[in-house]
């Protein structure tokens, strides 16, 4: 899975197997980071409102 | 609870297959066919381990398995038409005593994992071992055989190097009747047969009518 | 009791309904864990699979529920590439769906393979020829995505949505919801094909083998097209048993209509290209390894199954669900989107089970495999699970945005609007 790992090789299917594999999550795990950060940002932006929660 | 008799589950890393010309008295005709594993040059098992726990050694070419890395997903057995892979279905159970039996030069497999014959790779190892103290790198042709090869009370199995011109088996692979277990699909089985019996030959492989000669 | 967690503009069965059918599908999810118990504490000799059968039941569930769960996907696809708005109405279903059948499958897997506690193996020390290695890395990152798909439904639930913290995170979500849906699409496509690659390359195996394209046996795209086939078909068909549970309407007809034309334009192309694997199987893979078509049909695995998987499982259900008249009678809809599931199951049975069964070796004989009551177990728990886990989701989240519209909660014979349960005197 890693480099390290005793399986590796540097040829051409380890590198398009795991070249994809690693896009992938890199993808899924940019996604979740942005919509994380955006969350914080707003958070911490004041906008007028109570940052607490509804009331009702 | 393991039931030996129960051969679809049992653990026989060599099996006996007895076959009959299916032909009435006088002219039946039976022959024990025992089925190794064949130590494939492709072997089908190798490519389709997901955690690459078999290998066959590019020096030996012996398809190995490492116990402990297989996950028991059973994917080689699926793939492997010779049925020369087992599965542990059961916890390995010795009566108290009988664990003394055991080789310590052979691993104990744990429940769920496959496992299956390795030509008595201990047994290589060991000559090497021996050729190692006593100063050399050759093994001579009878310092290593497998058990079932050594067993054989009629000398039915013979055992070498086949890319060794001065081992018996690099002569009679070359002979006249013989043949391997479904040579068609590719698999470049290591074991040899020889027979000089037409239905014999027959079986080891499929052949549409009019295909055998 | 529960009122404070029902979505608002709908009405939900009072609790002494509800905890009854709970109890029920818990039963046999116990019966489930029970098997699995078993299983572990004892070994996988609790299954009747052996030596011949080393993929018994289990592996035909998994391979199953995954097809089944290419709803989850596709639907997600076709809303954000294909620009299919009208299915926005489903997709929080269909993602449900899709991560049930999912989870349970790799439940189920937990089970079945010898040693469990390894399964990161497969990670760790990865053989990358393997299909299996493909695709376990893709379902596993796959289950993923359906978490983060599921999460936004989960967050706007009526109690968590108030905590603001989960409202912008469920939003900020909705607004990259497209990136995981890519992401979604890349795995799915390569799951499903790696699951038909894996009997595709079977070269041991006559019956499954396939020639290809590059390293891709034909089995690769033949799964992930009866997949996205499947999919739609067994979305509406789980919305539909949800409908006749609750006794409302709960996506507009148009919806049903164009997850099963879908359903069927897919089928369709599908059977035209099974059959011409088939055919070409016949006359290429089966000659050449001396055996000849009937040799593979034997016993109880008759022609009749290739028969029931193409053409009454196949062909049929794609007619109807192709033609407009017929797809337009709700009873015809459904009869086709459950016979189009059929097939796809009997065809994943038939590459799991049939190949096995057939001896490859003249030496070998032809057997014959039942499950246990364990392995039943096992499955009959996954889809209590799944039974649970929906009602569930249903009860206390807004999974179907067209139902307040459809299901208008009415007081005194007044639409009271979003004021959400009435708590009848």
């Amino acid at each position: 899975m890693f480099p390290f790992c005793f399986e590796w090789a540097w040829d051409a299917a380890h590198l398009i197997f795991m070249g994809l594999l690693y896009l992938v999550l890199g993808v899924i795990a940019f996604g979740l980071i942005h919509a994380v950060i955006k969350t914080w940002v707003k958070l911490r932006t004041p906008d007028g409102k109570c940052q607490g929660t509804d009331t009702e | 609870m393991y039931d030996e008799s129960d051969k679809t589950r049992n653990i026989s890393w060599i099996r006996i297959y007895m076959l009959t010309n299916g032909k009435e008295f006088p002219e039946t005709q039976v022959v024990y066919l025992p089925r190794p594993c064949m130590q494939c040059d492709n072997p089908p098992c190798v490519p389709v381990c997901p955690a690459t726990a078999t290998r066959k050694d590019p020096n030996t070419g012996i398809v190995s398995q490492t116990y402990t890395r297989c996950i028991g997903c059973r994917y080689c057995m699926a793939a492997c038409p010779y049925h020369a892979r087992d599965f542990n279905w059961f916890d390995p159970h010795f009566p108290r005593g009988m664990d003394r039996s055991l080789s310590p030069e052979v691993s104990l497999r744990t429940r769920g994992v496959v496992e299956k014959c390795a030509f008595c790779h201990h047994r290589l190892m060991r000559a090497r071992a021996k050729a190692y103290r006593e100063g050399r790198r050759d093994l001579k042709e009878d310092e290593y055989v497998p058990a079932c090869v050594q067993a054989c009370p009629v000398q039915a199995i013979t055992f070498g190097d086949l890319n060794e011109p001065r081992h018996t088996v690099f002569e009679l692979v070359k002979g006249p009747h013989v043949f391997r277990l479904l040579e068609r699909l590719g698999t470049e089985p290591k074991v040899y047969y020889r027979s000089t019996k037409d239905w014999v030959r027959r079986m080891a492989d499929n052949y549409l009518p009019g295909e055998f000669e | 009791m529960d009122l404070a967690l029902i979505p608002k503009g709908v009405q939900r069965c009072s609790l002494k309904v509800f905890l009854p059918w709970t109890l029920l599908w818990l039963a046999i999810l116990t019966w489930g864990l029970l098997s699995a118990f078993l299983c572990f504490y004892k070994g996988l000799n609790q299954t009747n699979m052996n030596h011949h059968f080393a993929f018994g039941l289990w592996i035909v569930f998994d391979l199953s529920l995954i097809a089944l769960g290419a709803g989850a996907f596709f639907t997600g696809f076709l809303i954000h590439f294909i620009s299919k708005e009208e299915l926005k109405a489903i997709v929080n279903a269909a993602v449900v769906i899709g991560f049930i059948c999912y989870s349970a499958a790799l439940a189920v897997l937990a089970v079945d393979i010898g040693q469990p506690l390894r399964f990161w193996f497969i990670f760790w020390h990865a053989n990358i020829h393997s299909m299996l290695t493909e695709v376990s890395f893709c379902i596993t990152a796959y289950v993923g995505v359906l978490t983060i798909e599921y999460l936004p439904l989960i967050l706007s639930n009526r109690k968590l949505n108030e905590i603001r913290e989960f409202n912008i995170f469920g939003d900020n979500l909705h607004h990259v919801m497209a990136l995981f849906a890519a992401a979604g699409t890349f795995l799915s496509f390569f799951h499903q094909g790696s699951l038909g690659g894996l009997f595709g390359v079977l070269f041991g195996r006559p019956f499954a083998f396939r020639e290809g394209f590059l390293i891709w046996p034909w089995t690769f795209f033949l799964f992930i097209l009866s997949s996205v086939a499947a999919g739609p078909s067994f979305t509406l068909l789980c919305v539909w048993v949800a409908e006749k549970v609750t006794g409302k309407e709960l996506v507009k007809r148009s919806v049903f209509n164009l997850l099963g034309k879908i359903s069927g334009w897919l089928l369709s192309s599908y059977i035209i290209l099974k059959i011409l694997d088939t055919i070409r199987w016949a006359y290429g893979v089966v000659p050449q390894a001396g055996l000849s078509f009937m040799d593979f049909y034997r016993g109880p695995y008759g022609v009749w199954l290739l028969i029931a998987e193409i053409a009454i499982f196949g062909i049929i259900p794609a007619f109807i669900l192709i033609t407009p008249k017929l797809r337009g009678r709700n009873g015809l809809l459904i009869i086709g989107a459950l016979m189009n599931i059929t097939g796809i199951v009997l065809n994943r049975f038939v590459f799991t089970i049939q190949t096995l069964a057939i001896p490859v070796m003249p030496l070998e004989k032809f057997m014959s495999y039942l499950p246990s009551w364990q392995e039943w177990g096992i499955a009959a728990g996954a889809i209590g699970y799944g039974i649970l886990l929906f009602s569930l989701t249903y009860r206390y989240l807004p999974l179907f945005p067209q139902e307040p519209e459809l299901n208008p909660v009415k007081v005194f014979g007044r639409v009271i609007g979003d004021f959400g349960v009435v708590k009848r005197a």
